[in-house]
């Protein structure tokens, strides 16, 4: 059913596929950092500080949508009991947990000269911090146990847990009386953010999603060859 | 102009050390994601080498070695 899951068909593309995503990569991320930082126009309110938001934003978005693949990919290979499914949802969690610890760090970093302090325990920034620690969970998990079933289970139920965080963190500002503002980007609604600092935000989303899927592809392809390399020593 | 960059009306020290930490992020994600590759790759051209006769036709017949060690060649020109 899953014929086209099998590593040796996805090796093909992932193996080549890395140079022409990087290639891909640095162009729209060049021209992401000069709209960010040059082009975009400052805030009348926050003035320049408002351009952390093109680094901070994507990073969040990210690492949320990469933790709900994860879980879905670990609920469809409970289902389908598929071997491939846990190696790529390991593939994708280092880009995940890395861009979780961006959007902590320049959010403390905005933070500073926006709300006058590095850290509050507001209901986002903690729920960003509890999903950072399910994601060292997840990683550690991979680290720990050796046995391939036992890894395989127990990350599945640490990914299935925490993604019940996810529309925690999406909600928090809704829900609970924060500091941070409600969502200015919308998909169903209309959104609140003007174009001049949309298009850069977007541009930047393009270009975090490309990095994080350069190392997906980069950590797949070591994953694959180190299964490989067990297998050479049963030869 | 260049101070204007550099400064941001005093907001400049904030916005470029995320924007630093976001590129020394992804630099070092980069190079270790990298190294551990070439790490596997150098460990299964080592274990290729050393199968004898009949492991070499058996290794030889699985499309993703071939892949592997075609990679290893082209990164090499």
């Amino acid at each position: 059913m899953l014929n086209f899951l099998e590593p040796n068909r996805i090796f093909v593309i992932t193996s080549k596929a890395p140079k022409y995503v990087f290639f891909l990569f640095v162009i729209v991320f060049s021209i992401g950092l000069t709209e960010a930082l040059f082009l975009s126009p400052e805030d009348y309110k926050q003035s320049h500080s408002v351009r952390i938001m093109y680094v901070h934003v994507p990073s969040a978005w990210i690492s949320l949508g990469i933790f709900s693949i994860i879980a879905f990919l670990s609920i469809l290979s409970f289902i389908l009991k598929n071997k491939n499914l846990p190696l790529i949802s390991k593939s994708l969690a280092p880009s995940g947990f890395v861009f979780n610890i961006i959007a902590l760090v320049t959010g403390a970093i905005w933070g500073k000269p926006t709300w006058g302090t590095w850290w509050a325990w507001d209901a986002r920034i903690t729920s960003m911090l509890i999903l950072a620690l399910f994601y060292s969970m997840y990683l550690l998990s991979w680290k720990i146990f050796k046995n391939d079933e036992k890894v395989t289970k127990i990350s599945s139920i640490i990914a299935i847990l925490g993604v019940i965080n996810v529309p925690i963190i999406k909600f928090s500002v809704d829900w609970w009386s924060t500091l941070h503002q409600s969502s200015s980007v919308k998909i169903l609604s209309t959104t609140t953010i003007h174009t001049s600092m949309l298009i850069p935000l977007a541009i930047m989303t393009a270009a975090f999603t490309l990095f994080s899927i350069l190392i997906f592809l980069m950590k797949y392809n070591t994953e694959l060859i180190k299964i490989k390399n067990k297998g050479l020593d049963r030869l | 102009m260049i101070n204007e960059i550099f400064l941001m009306n005093g907001y400049g020290i904030y916005v470029w050390s995320a924007f630093s930490f976001t590129l020394m992020s992804f630099g070092s994600l980069f190079f270790i994601t990298k190294l551990q590759f070439l790490k596997e790759r150098r460990k299964f051209v080592q274990k290729f080498g050393l199968l004898n006769g009949e492991a070499i036709k058996v290794a030889k017949s699985q499309k993703i070695n071939q892949k592997i060690l075609e990679g290893v060649l082209s990164s090499k020109i």
